[in-house]
Formats: structure tokens, C-alpha cells, sequence
């Protein structure tokens, strides 16, 4: 008999809670009174935790910008750290309202998956790293050597693609998880170990010499790296893609959190409607008008992320390249606030 | 009547003489048991050279080669030709990583009062001459977790109104059920008393713990995310014996049911749990729960994992107690029917005391199955001690060559002592149960 | 009889909700329903969330090209093979460790267990700890242990261990000389299986000859001799037609030849380890079980030890230890899917992990894989029923 209840339970608890509406992701979140952010297992640089348990990262602090936008307040999050396998799954299902981990924007994710990327947090690009020693300085002589990478992420088709395409034999050893990977290229399992350059910048901290590693210069291919939200809601996902394009703008318009509040006086309309002192521009996505000025005076603009997280005085140490702003020679470019 | 022909007729017995040298003592002992052949003397040498190659190695990493202190990788970093064990320093700075995960600081009192009270509530239970078992079960089984799931998660998960409507109408139903006989007029409402207290029981005390994890006792909320190390292995293995045993002994029931369809439905869940490998089941839990929920119903991960170890667990144990129900000779079934008793009143008073009792010892050794099992959570991306410790090699500041060995060399020391002790315990329980059998 | 007749007439009117049938009808019916609803919800929730989140569904994804590389594979594959074939890779190779697996375990077990009740102390303490050691540590502990602690002590390609000049092992796997066939390796092949058949034909003879005679047959003598030396005969007479492809170190690996693959050994040996100690556990008991009498009276019959435990001890142990050891048999079977942990390409590390990832359909991969281990298990259980009725008293 007990049985009976047990099931009647959940088949009662699956009813009932069938039953509720999806709100709108931004009244979910403004009632939960967090946001709930997937970042990744630990990838120093991007999304990683110290002794003490505090997230820090580049990914982390694109969701701490979209809490400071929504609360004010940039504590406001909460992080689910996925693997690559799990992170469309929580995203889709609702396990988390932002998906900030390092994810590549491709066609069939945007699309077939039912996903919206938001922006380019981070151009990026799968590179190669192998020991010093091999005497190796290019990839095109990798012929014939065994490439440790993880499984469920574009890096594995990549590989394949290239060294196909060179008309190389080479033997794939693939990881479920980045640290298994990391543990096997360090015990020498593997001549090459490839990701996404940025990985191999955040990786190679974590092998046992990190001075007997080099990243090798090609690149082969395009990883556009950004947020990701659920297809459906809209406003969620202007917000989400806005906050990005404050983070840019504020950089191009020198704004920084060290500034912010002196730059709301200054004559420029462009950063005068940035940072909310001009026009409603908050209201038209659901927040309030000093939506951008908040971000920034928490958590700086797109450069100070970037440097702060991954820059040249960091222990990654990667230099801006791709993702400096587009009037200095990178990529980095966001519509203007009109 | 002598006999004076013979010329000696001893009269008295001759001393015993000690046994030859080469029988006695050491020396007999290794004689009969290291070199009573040609045969066995090689084997007896190949051994000793086993236990050479294997025994030196192993102490000297472990413990003459080791490094004992330090602050950080220098001190076990290979110093000039040397030749270096085990880094311990990295333990002891790691420990509490590997005890609590990421669990802040400030609230881990919270995890070692989860800790004690487990221990004061399993070690009496596990005492067969400690007394209360009844009282000790039912807080084992029914107090402590909800007190753990408090304790551990913050507690204060809101009102979910649905949940109390569910409580209040399953209780409306449970009530009906037991008043049915006076609806049909067989009964007086005074007969049925009984049964609607136990439908008031069976229904009380689940939303008790509904309304306890409710409220709000001004903890601080701890993600499961920040849970680690050893507080996650043992919250799976608790949480798996906990749920498995009262789920599993329903499906063994089930399984021997008269009734065609629960015994079928039994059998299919039984087998199939048991049919396909953890590893998938946790997967599943992973990757198809949240397909298989309606739309913004979402569980936490860890609970996802829990869920699937439960129903793993579960079917386990079903076959081990449907061992101890097919042991219950049909003469105390019998006799149970014979005094009057219904279904309930004889497996609860006649046959699950003395089937479960005489399965102790299977109980035990599915638990310690388990206890290993909770390795497999690393898999999915939740970090149990052995995923804790894997981590903790990629921090730069104590990556050496003998980091991963040394960690390994914890993790072995750590599930070694557990799972030894146990089966000791479950070999102990056997003895104790076969030497009342043979009376 | 008026008491009798109030009995009769109360029962009558309290029928139906006393009647144990009404009753366990009704709970049937209750449990049914629930089911349904259940998997009603369940299957509706999914096609829901299927169809919002955008992913396809059904198995036409198998035809579709893979993309991405295996590690090992027993058949032909290639990046550009379909999903489909990542399937089949993925369930050879977990066909290939599982059945090689048991083989190594069951004779460890057999070792083991019959050394923990040798007369001779340190070989039965050996084999105790061996047993206490093993059991009682996590499976996936060990093989993390034989893949990263063992493998950071392998030298590189560079430094291999050689042996003979033609096997090589370094941290890359173990390298062997591949046998190529030329025309007439067909021939050695056959004459392989023609000695199979002759050793076969013998045994079933001299076991007549010696059931009418008494007299014994050394067929063990003849049955190597006949293995090895008709192959060897017919190999020279067809002018050795197989030659070997030694692997070489080209670059920094070594090319050619065979490999076997690190993650492939680490998790067999820890396979086989493990599940060895478990076999060791059931055999000792089994022999155990095995009345002290039979021994003894062999014994007075003449018979030594070693003939002694394999024509009277082991025969009717075997009958305690068959249901046991399918069970082991399946537990390993099942223990192949922890190689997703080392990056070995079984079924669940590359189908449904690789594959899973890059198709998204979660509901078809899993399904699949959960049927192949669910047929798995009831085939085994098959085939050792099967072993278990030959084996089981016959009680003449």
C-alpha cells in the first residue's frame, strides 16, 4: 500500500507542478532574488573557485554584470558549474537562467538546440600545446602523434577536421572531464593537447612544469565564446545581450568603475544615455534606467574584466589580440545606446 | 605369579619423549607450512620474493621516503638524485577540502554535527546488544535525515502550496479509506479508530517533515555545489542505505505477492535496475531526468544523482531481502495466518523481524557495494572524495610527480578502512547469527 | 448449527470490501493506473520538452556522419563513419575487454582462491591480503591507480622498454609486430581450426578408451603437440606465409605495427583485479562447501593433491560456484562502463558520451545503451544457466 502512495505522490507532484505557468525569465529571476548562472567545473581565468569558495573569472563576472543590472547588487548569483555535457540540458530545462561558460557559437546550437547566443564575450580559437622538447614548432608536424582533448565540445570534430584535411594520421585520446585531460597530458600520455587557446593558457597553469609547455602559433579554428540564453524570451535575452554591449561600450566611451560616477556628468550624449542620465533606456528591457552604470561601477567595463581576469599581468597572461576593441585593431564591437 | 623367564617387563609407562625437533616449534611449524615439499618450498620462495618487490617500494613511499612537512610543492619537488615518497603536507593541507568541499568555513560546524549525530545514531544500531533499536531506528531511518537535509542545505525551501495540497489531499484519501468500512455501514466509527490513526501516522509524519524543512531557522543557505569531499561521499551512502532499505523491502515483498501485476511490475524494476550499470543510471539521472519533468521543474544535480543511486540501490537490496524471506520457513507464515493476523500484521510481526535479521550480514555487504559506488559520482561532474582529491592535483601550488600517488594513496587508506571494517563487521554478524541457528 | 449460520450470514454481508480478492484486485488496479498516469506524464513532459528545446528525434541520426575519431576500434572506422558505426565500435570494445576481462578474473580467482586454503602460510596470506585488499577498494580507484600512477611511470616513446627489438612499451601502450597475411595464410588458419577439431576427437576417445579399459591417454602431451605442431608444419610447407610488420619510431611515436592502447590495459587489469578478488572469495567458499570426506577419500584411493582437487573437489564445487560467478561475470560486465573515466572508447564513452554530446538525443542514445547492457546481462545468465544445468547434480 505504501507503494501506492509513493507513486501517487510523485505522479501528484508531477501533475500539480505540470500545472504552473512558465513566467517570464526576468520576473523568475527578480522573484528568486538571484540569478542562477551555469559556468564551468573550473577553468582558471574564466569561471574558477578559490580555497574559500569564491567564483572568479571572466565568464563569472559577465554574470555578475547581468545580477549589478537586474539588483544592484553583483553577489546576486548563483553558480551551477556544468560540465561541456550537461550545459544545453540545464539551460533548456531551467536549471540555469544564463549559461556563461565558454561555449562556441555555432549553427546548430543556435538554432537546432534552441538557444540564443548573446554575444562575444571572447574570440577565441582551438590551438595546441605540447612539451618544449618534442622540438615541435609547428602544427603541421604533428603527424602521427596522439592528441588528448575532452569529449562533447566542437574541439573533437575540430581536430578531426584538421588533421584529415592535412592528410595526417593521429591517435585521439578523449576525456570526459578538462581535468582528466590535464592529468593525462602531464603524465605524458599525449604529444599534443588541444582546446581553445584560452584553455590552453588557463590549462597549462595546472600541469606540473608549466614553463616546459608551449602553445603552438596555428590556430584552426573560429571559437566565438559567449553567454547563452533558452530561446523564447526575448526580453531576457535583450538583456542579456545589452549588458554585453554595455560592458563594450563603456570601454570605447572610457568609462570605468573607478570613473563612473564623475562621467555621469560629462557632456557626451552617448555616454550620458549609457549610463542612464539621458532617455529610458533601462525601461525598454525591464530595468531601471541606471541599469548600465551600475554594471560598470561593480564590475568595471570590458576591458577591466579582461584584464583583471585573463590579461597580460594575470597568470594566463594572453594579450588583448582579437578581442580588442574594433577601434584598436580587434573585433570587439557593439551597437551604439540610442 | 611371576614370570621370571622374561627379563624385563616394564611396569610402568615410559615418558612421553618430546616430539622430534623438526615437528615442534618454529622450526616444525615453517617444516609443515613453508617447505614440506619440493613444491611447495618454490612456492614458498616465489612468495617471499612477491612480498620483496611489492612491501619495500610501497613503505618506502609511504613512509621513509616521504616528506612530512612543508609548506608548499618545493618541499616535494625531487631534490638533487633524491629519490621521493609520499607528500603528506599536501594531505594535511587538503584535508579540509577533502572533508567538506567547498563548504564555507564559517558554516562547517553545521556538517560536523551531521557527522556526530550519524555516528551516535549508527553505532548503537550497529550493537546487537545495545538496547532501544526500535527508537534508534526509526532516528536513524526517519529523524536524522530530515535533521541532515536541514542542517546541510539551510533548510527554509519556501511553501510550496502544491506540496501541502498534495499532503492534505493524500491524507483525505488515506482517511477515507480507513473510514470506508463505516461508509458501507460494516463498521462503527469507534472500530476504525485504529486505522485512521494509522493513516494519520502514515501521513503525519511526512508532513512534518515537509513543515520542518520549510522553516526557516536562520541558517545560511549552502548550494550543493559547494558540497565536497567526504561530506558528499557519505550524504550518497546514507542517502542510498536510508531510501533502499524501506524501498527495497517493499519490491522483495512485492516480488513475492500473490498478486500477478505488482509481482510483474516488481520483477521488471528489480531487474532492470540491476541489469544495466551505474554509470548509465547516473547518466540518465544527469542528462534525461530533466527531459522527463514538465517544463521549469528542475532538480538540483545532486538530488538527480541521489535519486538514481536510491532506485540502484533499491533493487539490490530487494533481492537480498527477498534471500531472507525465502529463508522464513512456510510454517511461520502459516501460523501467522492461523492466529488471524492480516497481511501487514505478519510481515511486520512474524517475518520481517527474523528474515531481516538473518540478512544482516547481505545488508552490510550492499551497503559496502555502495559505499565504493559513490565513486562514480565524479563521472557526472559532483565531487565526492575521490573527485575532490582528483581536483585538488591541478592546484599549481602542489603540483609535483607525487602528488596524484600520494592522493590516490589517501583515497585507498580512506575507502580501505571503511570497507574493511564493515565487512569485518558483516563477517562479525554472521558468526553471531549462524551460532544462534546451530542452538 | 445457529452459530455457524451468523458466521455465514456476517460474512456474506461484509463481502466485499473484506473480500481479500476485491482488495487485491483493487490495489492492482490502483498500482495500473498509477503506472499509466505516470508514464502518460512522463511521455507526454518528454515529447514537450523534445519539441521546445528543438531536438530531433527518432534514429535517423545513426546515419549521419560522426565526425570525430576512436581510439581503438575493431572494425573499420574512420571520422568520416556514421553514428551508427560509432555504436558497433563502442559495443566491440566493451565486448572485447568484458570477455578478456573474465578470462584473466577467472583464472585470478581460481589461483587465489585456491591459495588462500594452501597448506603453505605465505602463500595463503598472500593471497588473504590480495582478497581483503582489492574487494575493499573502490573499482574506479583503481583504475585511476594503473592509469595515472602506473602510466607516469612508463617511459616515453623515446625511452621505451624493448623487447626483442620488436615489442616496445612506453606511455603510449604497448606495441607489438602486426602479422600481415600473404596467399596461403588461409591455409595456416584452417589447419589452426583442424587441430582444434583432431584435439577434440581425441579427448572424446581416450575418455572411451579409458571408461572400457581403464587405461589412460596422455592427451594433454598430444593435444599441445598437435596444436602447435600441425599450424607450425603447414606455416613451413605453405613457405611461411605470414610476415610481421615491426612497429618503428617515427617522429615521436612509434608507427606500425599493433597497439595496444594504455587506457585498454589499465582498465583490464583493473577489471580483472577487482572482480579476480570477488572470484577468489566465491571459489574458496566453494571449495569449502565440498564435504572434508570426499577429499579424504580420495586420498585413500591414492590419488595426490593436485588430482585430487580437479577431479573430485573442483567438479563439485563448481556446482556452489557457477550462480555466484554469474553474477561476478555481470558485475564486470557492467564495470567495463567506469572506462568512460580513463578515455577508453566503450560504449558509453563513445556512444553515449561522444555521441550523445554532439546529437543531443538523449532518450534514443541511452535507450540504446541501456538495452544492449539489459541483453547483455540476460544472455550471460542464459549461457551460465545453461553451464550450471550441465554442471548441476544429477541425481541418478
Amino acid at each position: 500500500m505504501n507503494k501506492l502512495v509513493l507513486g501517487s505522490a510523485v505522479a501528484a507532484a508531477l501533475g500539480l507542478s505540470a500545472a504552473t505557468a512558465s513566467a517570464a525569465t526576468l520576473d523568475d529571476v527578480k522573484a528568486k532574488g538571484s540569478i542562477q548562472c551555469g559556468v564551468s567545473q573550473g577553468l582558471p581565468g574564466f569561471s574558477n573557485t578559490d580555497d574559500a569558495g569564491t567564483w572568479t573569472g571572466l565568464d563569472v563576472d559577465f554574470c555578475r554584470a547581468m545580477a549589478a543590472a537586474i539588483f544592484d547588487d553583483p553577489e546576486a548569483v548563483r553558480y551551477t558549474p556544468l560540465s561541456a555535457k550537461e550545459r544545453f540540458t540545464a539551460l533548456q530545462s531551467g536549471e540555469v537562467d544564463v549559461l556563461s561558460r565558454n561555449t562556441t557559437w555555432t549553427m546548430q546550437r543556435d538554432t537546432a538546440l534552441g538557444l540564443n547566443f548573446a554575444g562575444v564575450t571572447y574570440y577565441d580559437g582551438q590551438g595546441f600545446m605540447v612539451r618544449r622538447d618534442l622540438g615541435v614548432a609547428s602544427a603541421l608536424e604533428l603527424s602521427g602523434a596522439s592528441v588528448c582533448t575532452n569529449t562533447g565540445t566542437t574541439t573533437e570534430l575540430n581536430v578531426a577536421d584538421y588533421f584529415r584535411a592535412n592528410d595526417m594520421p593521429y591517435e585521439i585520446v578523449a576525456f570526459e572531464k578538462a581535468d582528466e585531460v590535464v592529468q593525462a597530458y602531464d603524465a605524458g600520455r599525449c604529444d599534443v593537447y588541444t582546446t581553445d587557446a584560452s584553455g590552453l593558457y588557463a590549462q597549462r597553469l595546472k600541469l606540473t612544469n608549466p614553463d616546459e609547455h608551449m602553445v603552438l602559433p596555428e590556430i584552426i579554428s573560429k571559437e566565438p565564446l559567449g553567454p547563452v540564453v533558452r530561446q523564447g524570451d526575448d526580453q531576457w535575452f535583450n538583456i542579456t545581450k545589452w549588458v554585453y554591449f554595455a560592458l563594450v561600450n563603456a570601454e570605447e566611451l572610457g568609462v570605468t568603475a573607478a570613473n563612473v560616477e564623475e562621467m555621469k556628468g560629462s557632456n557626451n550624449p552617448a555616454i550620458k544615455r549609457l549610463l542612464g542620465v539621458e532617455g529610458a533606456f533601462g525601461e525598454a528591457i525591464g530595468l531601471e534606467n541606471d541599469w548600465a552604470a551600475r554594471v560598470i561601477a561593480h564590475v568595471g567595463n570590458y576591458g577591466e574584466i579582461f584584464e583583471r581576469n585573463v590579461g597580460p599581468d594575470t597568470p594566463l597572461g594572453i594579450s588583448r589580440g582579437l578581442n580588442a576593441l574594433w577601434s584598436e585593431g580587434g573585433i570587439q564591437y557593439a551597437p551604439p545606446i540610442r | 605369579m611371576s614370570q621370571p623367564d622374561l627379563a624385563f617387563v616394564r611396569t610402568e609407562q615410559a615418558e612421553t619423549l618430546p616430539a622430534p625437533i623438526s615437528n615442534v616449534g618454529a622450526f616444525g611449524w615453517m617444516r609443515e607450512h613453508l617447505f614440506s615439499g619440493l613444491w611447495n618450498t618454490v612456492l614458498t620462495i616465489l612468495g617471499l620474493y612477491i612480498l620483496y618487490l611489492l612491501i619495500p617500494p610501497l613503505l618506502n613511499f609511504a613512509i621513509f621516503d616521504a616528506i612530512w612537512t612543508g609548506e608548499d610543492r618545493e618541499a616535494c619537488l625531487a631534490t638533487a638524485g633524491g629519490h621521493v615518497g609520499a607528500c603528506w603536507p599536501y594531505v594535511d593541507a587538503k584535508l579540509d577540502q577533502f572533508i567538506y568541499g567547498r563548504y564555507p568555513i564559517e558554516e562547517r560546524w553545521r556538517v560536523n554535527i551531521v557527522f556526530l549525530l550519524g555516528f551516535l545514531g549508527l553505532v548503537p544500531l550497529a550493537i546487537p546488544a545495545a538496547p532501544f533499536k526500535r527508537f534508534n531506528a526509526i532516528f536513524f531511518f526517519g529523524i536524522y535525515p530530515v535533521i541532515s537535509v536541514v542542517l546541510l542545505t539551510g533548510g527554509g525551501f519556501g511553501h510550496p502550496a502544491w506540496l501541502w495540497a498534495l499532503i492534505v489531499l493524500l491524507t483525505l484519501a488515506a482517511a477515507g479509506l480507513a473510514l470506508l468500512p463505516v461508509f458501507v455501514g460494516q463498521a462503527k466509527v469507534e472500530d476504525q479508530l485504529p486505522a485512521l490513526g494509522m493513516a494519520g501516522m502514515v501521513f503525519a509524519v511526512p508532513a512534518a517533515a515537509v513543515w520542518l524543512m520549510t522553516v526557516d531557522f536562520g541558517l545560511e543557505p549552502v548550494e550543493t555545489p559547494l558540497w565536497g569531499g567526504i561530506l558528499v561521499t557519505l550524504v550518497i551512502a546514507v542517502t542510498g542505505i536510508v531510501a533502499s532499505l524501506p524501498i527495497g523491502i517493499l519490491l522483495a515483498l512485492g516480488r513475492r505477492s500473490d498478486m500477478p501485476m505488482v509481482r510483474l511490475v516488481c520483477i521488471i524494476f528489480i531487474e532492470f535496475w540491476r541489469g544495466v550499470p551505474l554509470i548509465t543510471i547516473l547518466f540518465m539521472s544527469s542528462v534525461m531526468l530533466p527531459l522527463f519533468l514538465p517544463e521549469n521543474v528542475t532538480f538540483d544535480k545532486l538530488l538527480r544523482a541521489l535519486i538514481g543511486v536510491a532506485f540502484f540501490a533499491s533493487a539490490y537490496m530487494a533481492e537480498v531481502v527477498r534471500g531472507g524471506l525465502q529463508a522464513i520457513p512456510n510454517g511461520q507464515y502459516e501460523g501467522a495466518r492461523a492466529l488471524g493476523l492480516g497481511y501487514w500484521q505478519m510481515m511486520n510481526l512474524i517475518v520481517l523481524p527474523q528474515a531481516l535479521k538473518l540478512v544482516i550480514p547481505g545488508i552490510v555487504n550492499t551497503f559496502i557495494g555502495l559505499f565504493k559506488d559513490t565513486t562514480l559520482v565524479l563521472i557526472i561532474g559532483l565531487f565526492d572524495l575521490l573527485g575532490t582529491i582528483q581536483l585538488s592535483f591541478t592546484d599549481p601550488k602542489w603540483s609535483t610527480p607525487v602528488t596524484s600517488h600520494t592522493g590516490y594513496l589517501f583515497a585507498a587508506i580512506f575507502y580501505w578502512i571503511f570497507c574493511y571494517g564493515m565487512s569485518r563487521y558483516s563477517l562479525y554478524m554472521e558468526k553471531k547469527l549462524s551460532a544462534g541457528e546451530r542452538r | 448449527m445457529a452459530v455457524q449460520d451468523g458466521i455465514e450470514s456476517s460474512q456474506k454481508a461484509s463481502s466485499f470490501i473484506y473480500d481479500p480478492k476485491v482488495r487485491s484486485l483493487f490495489s492492482q488496479a490502483v498500482l495500473i493506473a498509477v503506472l499509466i498516469w505516470l508514464g502518460y506524464s512522463v511521455v507526454q513532459n518528454t515529447i514537450a520538452n523534445l519539441e521546445r528545446q528543438n531536438i530531433a528525434s527518432g534514429f535517423g541520426f545513426l546515419d549521419t556522419t560522426a565526425g570525430f575519431a576512436v581510439g581503438q576500434s575493431l572494425i573499420a572506422y574512420s571520422e568520416a563513419s556514421s553514428y551508427g558505426r560509432t555504436f558497433v565500435v563502442g559495443l566491440l570494445n566493451t565486448l572485447l575487454v568484458s570477455v578478456i576481462g573474465i578470462a584473466i578474473a577467472t583464472v585470478l580467482g581460481f589461483i587465489f582462491g585456491i591459495a588462500r586454503l594452501s597448506n603453505n602460510w605465505v602463500i595463503s596470506k598472500i593471497a588473504y591480503v590480495y582478497v581483503e585488499v582489492m574487494r575493499n577498494l573502490p573499482l574506479l580507484l583503481q583504475i585511476f591507480f594503473w592509469y595515472f600512477a602506473v602510466l607516469r611511470s612508463v617511459p616515453g616513446p623515446r625511452e621505451s622498454i624493448t623487447v626483442f627489438d620488436s615489442i616496445f612499451i612506453n606511455n603510449r601502450g604497448l606495441k607489438l609486430p602486426k602479422p600481415l597475411y600473404e596467399p596461403g595464410a588461409g591455409l595456416v588458419g584452417i589447419s589452426i581450426l583442424v587441430a582444434i577439431a583432431a584435439v577434440w576427437l581425441l579427448r572424446r576417445w581416450a575418455r572411451k578408451r579409458q571408461m572400457a579399459t581403464g587405461e589412460q591417454f596422455p592427451v594433454f602431451q598430444w593435444a599441445v603437440a598437435i596444436l602447435f605442431g600441425l599450424p607450425l608444419v603447414v606455416f613451413y610447407l605453405t613457405g611461411s606465409p605470414v610476415s610481421f610488420e615491426y612497429p618503428e619510431l617515427r617522429g615521436f611515436n612509434f608507427q606500425g605495427g599493433l597497439t595496444i592502447i594504455p587506457e585498454f590495459v589499465a582498465l583490464l587489469l583493473a577489471l580483472s583485479v577487482y572482480t579476480g578478488a570477488f572470484i577468489a572469495e566465491i571459489v574458496r567458499a566453494g571449495i569449502l562447501a565440498v564435504s572434508r570426506g570426499q577429499t579424504e577419500a580420495s586420498y585413500a584411493l591414492g590419488l595426490r593433491p593436485g588430482p585430487t582437487l580437479r577431479l573430485v573437489v573442483i567438479p563439485q564445487a563448481l556446482r556452489v560456484i557457477i550462480p555466484p560467478l554469474t553474477s561476478q561475470y555481470l558485475n564486470l560486465t557492467k564495470n567495463s562502463s567506469l572506462a568512460v573515466a580513463i578515455a577508453y572508447p566503450d560504449l558509453v564513452s563513445v556512444f553515449a558520451g561522444t555521441t550523445l554530446n554532439q546529437t543531443g538525443q538523449a532518450v534514443e542514445i541511452l535507450g540504446m545503451t541501456l538495452a544492449v547492457y539489459l541483453t547483455l546481462s540476460l544472455l550471460t545468465s542464459a549461457l551460465m544457466n545453461w553451464y550450471n544445468r550441465r554442471v548441476a547434480l544429477v541425481e541418478r
